[in-house]
């Protein structure tokens, strides 16, 4: 009798546990997707590549923690190989097709705008990981990068303040980024009391590779007397002959710095340094900043990549906080749910690689320091000055005339990325 | 005290003219003087540099900027073992003991000597030192002082230096203190500059004539202190004599940059050019001789360039010589992956031209595919041999940059050795044969299978060659080709297909037209107006600058 | 009745335009008629896509007409399917009016942050649809009229001619990435909103313009067909075969070629501008060069100078590169790569002359 209960009882007992484990691999076998958009052909590849594998690093590394909720992190990576359209495409079949319940990706301004619209459409979330010119607050993405006050002011702040410059060369690749940069700094500049003829602004098209003429002109502008200085949005690929053209005639970054905000470690690890040692970088991020915190980084991103000879670079570094912002907010939303982790995000905070912390504000973009680096002959990037403390990143810059009066809040009752404080009304959209 | 001095470069002349600062002076002689009360070797002095050193480890860089105007004034000459590495970036100190190394990689290692007397100390990680950092002010500060930027220093360039430093700093007394030098001064540049530097003294101090005299003489002058010193003078004295003089001065100048500047656009012009004509050249033979539209063009000149890559890998001590080892190194590259194309795929597209472009437009995916995939899909690093960097200085207001004027050169060079080839070679014989008439040239015992596949070796080649030249100028990376493939072609069809000449005649005009627009109208509009030149221009003339004439041009 | 006058001889376009019927019917009611927790439900994503690859068929077709049946390679198509994009996408910016981020109701976002004042004329006209729709087919057309005219006039031909439309589809790349330019730069236009008062993102929209698309490709497939059948289209062959022979007999060769050329580039204006709403976005991209070159490959691939080839061309390739770019992302250009110079040497009548080899044998 009593052994036929407890035989029952055992039995029982062996099914219950067999259930849980079975619901329990059930559970294991369900992943969390998590898409990747970055190109991996085409001309971005150069710059995009390196973050898939950040990106991939950050997942395996916290699948090793056992995941999120008990679920493994699967990536789903698609190659939208810098074809813009391509890049809408991508999203939608990540979001319909795969369902995955994030994104990590795009790097040009140009492949986010057309992102946008589909990830509103299928309410998708992307965490957008580089430094870019503003004028934007969607509630689908988190911006993790730099906006313009927590990058290109600071520089000029640094230049006018420590270096002393009085006579600026804004040079730019014709596209978004740098036309909205160097309107907001020729603003900046102007209410700083600098004259138009101390300022000159230039823009060149990508790629551009013969850069004779322009250098001899900022040769020109700047043998005035006055101290003069480069602010730098030239894109990537057109960096290595600009420099080498400047160090070519003579320019050095004694008489004439140039201070740049597309150039990071990774830029210079395809180039001859040489010549470029003493100018300047803007990011909020530099491999060279000692922190234990950093230091992990570089040495996992060493281990994962297999070759320590790989550099890391700032996008990486927004790409890590970005992961590690989403992470925190699903384990406090307990779920994946889009709409749920879009609101549980705002005020998470998670420690930077440079011994401060990112929080997420209510503009959907984070708090970065600023750092001023200066470029040493073995590509890596000295800090000769830092921002205090973290400086909250500006959805809409306040030196642009259309959006001086907008600003972006997601939380209740406003919510909205292009509220206007003046007529009290939400722009445009659907909301 | 003078030969103490002789030994660290501080000679007499230069305190005299301190003498006139009064405050380095004081602060000079101050640091001099206890100096007297010491011997050299006394253990005291290494504690005398001390502060300083401590300053250089752990202080902002403005103490850093102190730190060094304390070691340079404390007269100690063991403080130039320290500047020197310091500016090199090769000083350090030890994360244990603090003690200031000079450290040196050597593999995943560093080798540390001791500043003071260079023994070594060893071999540490990475992780265990930490470099002294250095920004531009201090680089700056550094030069000076280990110069000891002096103008008697024995290098006329520092001597140059001191008097532009002077000259842009408008010292007090410039004038006096150059006259008394001006003499005995040997170097001729310098002594212009002196000149110029006396003349722009004598118009802070002299009377109404002695300026006049002054504006007239430097009215010859190009440096931009004197335009930037007599525009200031011709708003400031108005319509007086000496405002008129400056402003007549001012016109004869500018005259003189403007024409300058001409110069200085040709030779821009030239420049682009003749990177176009590299570029393009090989592709006058595939394309132009060979009626191959060779879409992978771009690609091979690419091989080229990562051939460079290469060998500087392969001979790291040897960067001067590497791209003397590149240009053959290249051209057989490439030649054999022309030689593989041709073979494998375009010898079975003769006599349908536009399918060529299809199936090598094919071969440059695969190209650029192999290169991301092998190598890497980043940008690699080329370095620049000495000799390519830098300028000649003409004047100061032109400069023609040593890497341009070599391209120039050996763009030209190359057009030669391949317009010899073409004429004074059975291969060239050979080819323009095949090219004519291809039938013919069979019937005549022309192995036109051969022939064609050496053709087309020497144009990818010479590809291979091009991407040599353009690895000294822009970006070496996977997409290298791309950036030059249409222009290539616009350069061929725009010179005439099938003309060596052309192309060459093309390739610089089209640089020189670019360069002359690219001020006005901005570096995008000008190539736009470019492009659109050609168009128009192959209306008028559907064969280009140099029609090939005869009948097998018809079909 | 002149359906079938056309199709006579067709049997390779009469599968075609069946099997465009059948799948057009049969996509759009498995989209919206079948729930779409259904195995039998295709997706919005698939239905965009088809949309897209049909918009590259008609663009495909237009490439065959002068490549396949009067010799002339142009690698300019990506330009005037490019203006018919952005004549399209133009108006569908102006019918975002104030929904913009910024709220402005005259001035598109990008011209607001700029800080633009007013709307350049050339954007006159197009906030009403009849305008644009006049505009994507005059202004390639008009394009192509000049350039032809003058290029044909003056007899330039073969590889000139082909470099030069290269060079023409290049400049206005540069061109159109200028922001001077007024037409967004190298962001181009984007975030639109709707058409004709249909919002872009709702299912029955997107079936709209994937239908519109196929209805696009089917006619314009019969008005090629219809000019390769006629005597126009006999002269063109003649000229492709014989340029001189035909000129000396005492055709019109330049005329000829201006009409069909142009025919051609409106043709490819239409495809840009049913593309444009269907992918959100065009930019200056479009106008690349390189893109000119893949489209001639599509028409290799299938099979030159038969129309249908070409559109069956661009679908298999584009098909690929959608399936190899999630597949093998990393592997995807050697295939495209080695797709392209097997074809150009081992199948020099695409795939269409494989399929009629193989009739041929059995």
């Amino acid at each position: 009798m009593v052994s036929k209960t407890l035989k029952k009882l055992a039995v029982t007992s062996v099914l219950a546990t067999a259930s849980l484990i079975g619901s329990g691999m059930g559970m294991a076998a369900d992943t969390i997707k998590v898409g990747v958009l970055h190109s991996l052909s085409g001309t971005m590849a150069i710059s995009e590549t390196t973050l898939k594998d950040t990106v991939l690093m950050m997942i395996d590394q916290q699948n090793k923690k056992g995941g999120v909720l008990g679920k493994k992190l699967e990536p789903v990576v698609v190659d939208p190989a810098s074809n813009w359209p391509l890049f809408a495409e991508k999203t939608r079949e990540l979001l319909s097709k795969e369902k995955v319940d994030v994104i990590f990706g795009c790097w040009t301004s140009v492949s986010r705008k057309s992102v946008l619209p589909v990830l509103e459409e299928l309410n998708g979330l992307l965490f957008y990981p580089v430094q870019y010119e503003g004028e934007e607050s969607s509630r689908n993405v988190f911006y993790t990068g730099a906006a313009p006050n927590q990058q290109a002011i600071p520089a000029v702040d640094y230049l006018i303040n420590e270096v002393g410059v009085k006579r600026w060369v804004l040079a730019g690749t014709d596209y978004v980024y740098p036309r909205t940069t160097n309107k907001i700094l020729e603003a900046y500049l102007k209410a700083k009391g600098v004259k138009p003829d101390d300022i000159m602004i230039n823009y060149t098209p990508f790629g551009h590779s013969d850069w004779q003429s322009i250098v001899s002109d900022i040769k020109k502008f700047g043998s005035t007397g006055k101290k003069t200085a480069v602010v730098s949005t030239i894109n990537g690929d057109a960096n290595v002959p600009f420099y080498k053209e400047l160090g070519n005639q003579g320019i050095s970054s004694e008489d004439i710095p140039v201070v740049a905000f597309s150039v990071g470690e990774e830029e210079l690890a395809g180039i001859d340094t040489k010549p470029l040692v003493g100018h300047l970088a803007a990011w909020n991020y530099f491999m060279s900043v000692d922190t234990p915190e950093n230091e992990k980084f570089i040495d996992a991103w060493h281990k994962f990549i297999k070759d320590d000879k790989r550099v890391t670079n700032d996008p990486m570094e927004a790409t890590m906080i970005g992961f590690n912002l989403w992470v925190k907010a699903v384990e406090k939303a307990k779920t994946t749910n889009v709409d749920k982790v879009i609101d549980t995000m705002i005020g998470l905070e998670t420690p930077n690689l440079t011994g401060g912390t990112a929080k997420v504000l209510k503009n959907h973009h984070i708090t970065k320091p600023v750092l001023i680096g200066e470029i040493q002959d073995d590509g890596q990037f000295e800090v000769v000055w830092k921002t205090d403390k973290e400086v909250p990143g500006d959805a809409w810059s306040d030196y642009l005339e259309g959006s001086k009066d907008l600003i972006a809040d997601w939380t209740k009752p406003i919510y909205c990325g292009n509220y206007n404080v003046k007529t009290k009304k939400c722009a445009g959209q659907k909301y | 005290m003078t030969t103490f001095l002789r030994r660290t470069g501080m000679q007499i002349p230069w305190l005299k003219l301190l003498a006139r600062h009064h405050v380095i002076w004081c602060l000079v002689v101050s640091a001099l003087l206890p100096l007297n009360s010491y011997a050299a070797d006394d253990p005291a002095a290494n504690n005398r540099l001390e502060p300083a050193l401590k300053l250089l480890k752990t202080g902002s860089f403005k103490e850093k900027l102190h730190a060094i105007e304390l070691l340079a004034a404390s007269g100690d000459p063991l403080a130039l073992n320290y500047l020197k590495p310091l500016l090199q970036a090769r000083l350090y100190y030890r994360k244990d003991n603090g003690d200031i190394v000079i450290a040196e990689r050597e593999g995943s290692q560093y080798q540390l000597t001791a500043p003071v007397d260079g023994t070594a100390l060893g071999r540490v990680k990475k992780r265990s030192i930490k470099k002294i950092t250095i920004n531009n002010a201090m680089r700056r500060l550094l030069r000076e002082k280990i110069a000891g930027l002096s103008l008697t220093n024995p290098d006329p360039k520092i001597r140059e230096a001191a008097v532009n430093e002077m000259i842009t700093s408008r010292a007090n007394g410039l004038a006096r203190t150059l006259k008394g030098l001006v003499d005995q001064e040997e170097d001729a540049s310098v002594k212009a500059l002196m000149q110029t530097g006396i003349a722009l003294g004598v118009l802070d101090t002299g009377t109404d004539e002695e300026k006049i005299a002054a504006i007239s003489q430097l009215s010859h002058s190009l440096n931009p202190a004197v335009r930037n010193r007599l525009e200031q003078l011709s708003a400031d004295a108005g319509t007086s004599k000496i405002g008129k003089a400056a402003r007549k001065a001012l016109v004869t100048i500018e005259g003189r940059v403007a024409f300058y500047n001409h110069i200085e656009t040709l030779f821009f012009g030239l420049s682009l050019g003749s990177v176009l004509v590299l570029a393009a050249i090989g592709l006058a033979i595939t394309f132009g001789v060979m009626g191959v539209i060779n879409m992978a063009h771009g690609e091979l000149i690419m091989l080229g360039a990562y051939t460079t890559y290469l060998i500087q890998q392969m001979m790291p001590a040897y960067i001067g010589w590497s791209l003397l080892v590149a240009v053959p190194a290249a051209f057989l590259v490439s030649g054999a992956v022309g030689i593989v194309i041709e073979r494998g795929i375009i010898r079975f597209l003769y006599g349908r031209p536009l399918e060529t472009l299809l199936a090598t437009f094919g071969v440059s995916l695969i190209l650029q595919q192999i290169v991301r995939t092998v190598i890497s899909p980043q940008n690699v690093p080329v370095l620049n041999p000495s000799w390519m960097s830098g300028s000649l200085q003409v004047n100061s207001v032109l400069s023609l940059t040593y890497n341009r004027l070599y391209i120039i050169v050996f763009s030209l060079a190359v057009f030669i050795a391949l317009f010899l080839v073409l004429k004074k070679t059975r291969l060239g014989l050979g080819v323009r044969a095949v090219s004519q008439n291809r039938a013919m040239a069979r019937a005549m015992g022309v192995r036109s299978g051969r022939v064609d596949a050496m053709t087309f070796g020497l144009g990818s080649g010479i590809a291979g060659v091009a991407g040599v030249a353009l690895s000294q100028l822009t970006n070496v990376g996977p997409n290298l080709g791309q950036s030059y493939i249409i222009d290539s072609f616009m350069v061929v069809v725009f010179g005439g297909v099938g003309s060596l000449l052309g192309t060459l005649v093309a390739g610089l005009s089209l640089g020189v037209a670019n360069k002359i627009l690219e001020p006005s109208v901005g570096a995008v509009l000008a190539k736009i107006l470019v492009l659109v030149f050609i168009i128009l221009f192959i209306q008028k003339r559907p064969r280009g600058l140099f029609p090939q004439k005869g009948r097998a041009v018809e079909n | 009745m002149i359906l079938i006058d056309i199709l006579k001889k067709d049997r390779g376009g009469q599968i075609f335009l069946a099997v465009l019927l059948v799948t057009t019917v049969t996509v759009a009611c498995l989209n919206l008629a079948v729930p779409e927790s259904s195995v039998w439900h295709v997706s919005t994503y698939t239905v965009t896509l088809l949309g897209k690859y049909l918009t590259y068929a008609l663009l495909a077709v237009a490439v065959d007409l002068v490549w396949g049946y009067l010799g002339i390679l142009s690698l300019g198509h990506s330009a005037f399917f490019a203006l018919g994009g952005y004549a399209m996408g133009m108006y569908l910016m102006r019918q975002i009016g104030d929904r913009g981020v910024y709220g402005n109701a005259n001035l598109p976002d990008f011209m607001v942050f700029l800080n633009w004042h007013e709307l350049p004329w050339f954007w006159y006209g197009f906030d009403m649809f009849w305008f644009a729709a006049l505009m994507v087919v005059l202004v390639p057309g008009i394009l192509a009229f000049i350039f032809g005219w003058l290029a044909f006039r003056s007899q330039v031909t073969g590889v000139y001619l082909s470099i030069i439309t290269q060079a023409l589809t290049y400049a206005l790349m540069l061109a159109f990435f200028r922001n001077e330019m007024g037409f967004g730069g190298n962001n181009g236009l984007t975030d639109f909103k709707d058409i004709l008062g249909f919002d872009l993102q709702a299912d029955s929209t997107r079936i709209g313009l994937f239908v519109a698309s196929a209805i696009a490709l089917a006619l314009g497939y019969l008005a090629c067909r219809y000019i390769v059948n006629s005597r126009l289209g006999r002269v063109a062959v003649a000229i492709r075969d014989a340029e001189d022979r035909t000129r000396f007999i005492g055709y019109r060769v330049d005329h000829v070629k201006l009409w069909i050329f142009t025919f051609s580039a409106v043709l490819a204006g239409v495809a840009g501008a049913l593309y444009v709403p269907q992918v959100g976005i065009i930019n200056p991209g479009e106008f690349s060069p390189l893109n000119s070159i893949e489209l001639v490959v599509w028409v290799a691939v299938g099979g030159r100078a038969t129309l249908y080839g070409a559109v069956l061309g661009a679908i298999a390739v584009n098909y690929g590169k959608t399936y190899f770019t999630a597949a093998l992302p990393d592997l995807w250009l050697f295939a495209l790569g080695a797709l392209f110079i097997l074809v150009t040497v081992l199948l020099p009548r695409g795939i269409v002359g494989l399929l009629r080899r193989r009739e041929a044998t059995q």
